[in-house]
């Protein structure tokens, strides 16, 4: 879902004269596809602000988030579109940049005047961009993964329904690793916010399972050499727990067993730590038998659902997890599945809420407040969730892949329950 | 981990970083050294080795060596290709203004970058290493390529000190870079002279580049840290000071790798830049520099 040159023009007119400090009229004057919208509203096209990593640390990830955004945009608008009105995605870059994230929230909600603002995934992005979404009271739609939505320190507008975070991923798995893995656990993590959430969730929900946390690695998402950080892993570590993010992800499972060979700890990784690589890159055979989380898998597995199959293939990715066609081009499977997801949440909450414009905005966010359960099937290929309306978040299966003759084969998935914890605030107390 | 076996890591790790750094700064050094110009788009021509690297080596099939050889040959070329033609289109035209310079070498880093961004996009990706072996040691692996790096970087500093040292060329440039006009006046063609140097300086860049990037990935802002470190090393060893030059980056590099292992990289930095504000206080020429005429 390309922006049209048309709209590109169209932008960069409206800014100039905004800079020139022309009055608000003539910005709609040489734009005239704003105002024939807003005469038209019923029958103008539902605009979803896609804030996408395209530039920056998360660029992969942005690829394929577009790419699936695109895939369901698509298939939604084949079944007739939402209350009967096609989407139209409008794609701005946020760099993978807070400050520039909330600065592309504010020109969602002031320029291309878009219904709802869609699609980010970096924890301090989504972090940084709240604030500007709740201000221009804009519903923010996220495909993070981190916990700062359930712990309900954003605001009202922001929502996550597509992805389970990372306190409830890592609780549902923290028995399995003290089982099956080990129980002195060296964690390495990203040093920002997402990475914080595997600091401060994992050692509590270890300790319940009689595991410990060991020694704690923070390491720059920016960082492009690792072995320096790993004589910190204590000698006596059963499990590395590991989770990176960034270009370098690459480098650090290379360094990592280029420092330890075959005769390493145990392997339990977030697959962020290899997400769109190839996990038969030269150097990385070491990982044979490791373990990794996945939200969704990346690798076609036997007992795939006919749901999961459609969605693979509208989405374009062969049963590798590849682009179909070009099998170098390994996609971020783990984690795209989210927007894929939300965008039927949006779907159903727009329906709901009978929204007809940005007015309806607040009836949006009630309505989707009011969803509690997303069942397995078209729409949520992945999985079935349930979704607590109080802290916008919801809940579904983790899966356990171990790393099996260049493949990740799933060997566990946890249960919805496994995952769920006290709401630790209420976000429909605050006013609209 | 042993307090040996940690001090050996690191030392390695530094010196790892020290060769890279040696031959980046090295190229900025020149430049500056020779044409007196501060070249902030030193750091985008190490980028475009990288990225050329990557081009070149997924083009040609076959044992991975052969397209790492084949890029470690062609980038460099193609990087001072550009370079002299960035050099006779801007820096020439601005009769090499220190000040216009500056600005128009950071014009040259944005559009390198941009150029990077749109034509190979955001995606690290990497080059195969050309062989793929690991010591072991008693206490951790080590890559057997970390430690060509430092081999070749060493060969290719010392080639470079020959042909300063030993060669007409080096002579010429020399003599450019002690006074231009006397240069001048003896007939060397002072112009030629700065677009060779422009050149020199960014293939060596590229070749630091082609060299890492088989351990680092090759990512359209990956020229960023090189140029500030290399900012680092040119000015703790003297601007203009080949044996300088090589003396800071063997410095900052060991003493990055050393403190970056025992406490925290982020104290490394802190050092390092500490470090360039006390030479720029006490000793502003540099440890090895000469007061500029």
């Amino acid at each position: 879902m390309d922006k049209k040159p048309f709209d590109l023009s169209k932008s960069r007119l409206t800014r100039r004269t905004a800079l020139k400090g022309l009055a608000a009229g003539a910005g709609l004057a040489a734009a005239p596809g704003f105002v024939r919208y807003a005469q038209a509203q019923s029958s103008a096209p539902i605009k979803i602000g896609f804030q996408s990593h395209r530039t920056g640390i998360g660029a992969a990830y942005g690829r394929w988030y577009e790419k699936t955004t695109a895939a369901a945009v698509k298939a939604i608008n084949a079944a007739g579109g939402i209350n009967g009105r096609p989407v139209e995605v409008v794609i701005e870059d946020d760099g993978t940049d807070p400050g520039r994230g909330a600065e592309v929230v504010g020109k969602f909600a002031t320029q291309h005047k878009t219904d709802i603002v869609f699609g980010t995934l970096f924890s301090h992005v989504v972090i940084g961009s709240a604030p500007a979404a709740g201000e221009a009271k804009m519903p923010y739609f996220v495909v993070s993964e981190g916990h700062h939505v359930a712990s309900t320190k954003l605001n009202r507008y922001v929502f996550q329904p597509g992805i389970t975070d990372v306190k409830s991923q890592i609780q549902s798995m923290a028995p399995w690793i003290a089982a099956n893995a080990g129980k002195k656990v060296t964690q390495i993590f990203p040093d920002f916010a997402f990475g914080y959430d595997h600091r401060d969730y994992l050692p509590p929900a270890l300790k319940a399972q009689g595991a410990d946390v060991i020694a704690q690695i923070a390491i720059p998402p920016t960082e492009s050499s690792f072995t320096k950080y790993f004589p910190q892993i204590p000698a006596e570590t059963e499990v590395i727990y590991h989770v990176m993010v960034g270009p370098a992800v690459l480098t650090f499972v290379k360094e990592l067993g280029e420092f330890y060979g075959s005769n390493r700890p145990q392997l339990f990784g977030f697959i962020d730590s290899l997400e769109a690589v190839d996990i038969n890159s030269p150097g990385l055979e070491f990982l044979d038998g490791s373990h990794f989380w996945e939200g969704s898998p990346r690798y076609a597995q036997a007992d795939d659902s006919a749901a999961q199959k459609a969605y693979r293939a509208a989405v374009g990715i062969d049963d590798n997890g590849a682009a179909v066609g070009d099998p170098k081009d390994v996609s971020t499977a783990a984690h795209m599945f989210g927007c894929w997801e939300t965008l039927y949440v949006v779907k159903k909450a727009m329906e709901d809420a009978g929204y007809k414009g940005p007015e309806d905005r607040a009836k949006l966010v009630e309505a989707t407040e009011a969803l509690t359960e997303f069942a397995e099937g078209p729409e949520h290929p992945q999985g079935p969730k349930t979704f607590n309306g109080k802290i916008h978040q919801c809940f579904g299966i983790q899966n356990i892949s171990k790393v099996e003759g260049g493949k990740l084969k799933v060997v566990h998935k946890t249960k919805i329950e496994d995952g769920l914890y006290e709401p630790e605030g209420d976000y429909p107390k605050q006013a609209l | 981990m042993h307090f040996g076996p940690h001090l050996l890591l690191a030392t390695l790790e530094g010196l790892v970083t020290s060769a890279v750094l040696a031959l980046t700064a090295l190229g900025l050094s020149l430049v500056f050294g020779v044409m007196r110009i501060v070249n902030v788009a030193h750091g985008e021509f190490f980028m475009l080795g990288a990225v050329l690297a990557w081009a070149i080596s997924t083009a040609i099939s076959g044992h991975p060596a052969l397209g790492f050889l084949a890029a470690l040959v062609l980038a460099p070329l193609v990087v001072g290709a550009v370079a002299l033609v960035a050099e006779r289109l801007v820096l020439r035209r601005l009769n090499y203004n220190p000040e216009g310079t500056i600005v128009a070498t950071i014009g040259m880093l944005y559009i390198i970058q941009q150029l990077a961004l749109t034509f190979y996009g955001p995606e690290a990706r990497p080059v195969e290493a050309p062989f793929s072996y690991r010591i072991l040691l008693p206490w951790f692996g080590y890559s057997g390529y970390k430690l060509s790096v430092v081999a070749a970087s060493a060969v290719l500093l010392v080639a470079t000190w020959l042909v300063l040292t030993r060669t007409r060329v080096g002579l010429i440039m020399r003599a450019t870079q002690y006074d231009s006009e006397t240069a001048q006046a003896f007939g060397i063609p002072v112009d030629r002279v700065y677009g060779g140097v422009f050149a020199l300086g960014a293939m060596l860049a590229a070749v630091a580049a082609v060299l890492i990037v088989p351990i680092s990935q090759a990512h359209y802002l990956m020229g960023q840290d090189p140029l500030l470190l290399s900012f680092i090393v040119v000015i703790i060893g003297g601007l203009g000071s080949l044996r300088g030059t090589v003396v800071a980056a063997v410095l900052i590099g060991l003493s990055d790798g050393i403190i970056s292992m025992f406490f925290s990289p982020t104290l490394a930095k802190i050092i390092a830049t500490a470090a360039v504000a006390l030479v720029l206080v006490f000793r502003p020429q540099g440890l090895f520099g000469t007061t500029p005429r």
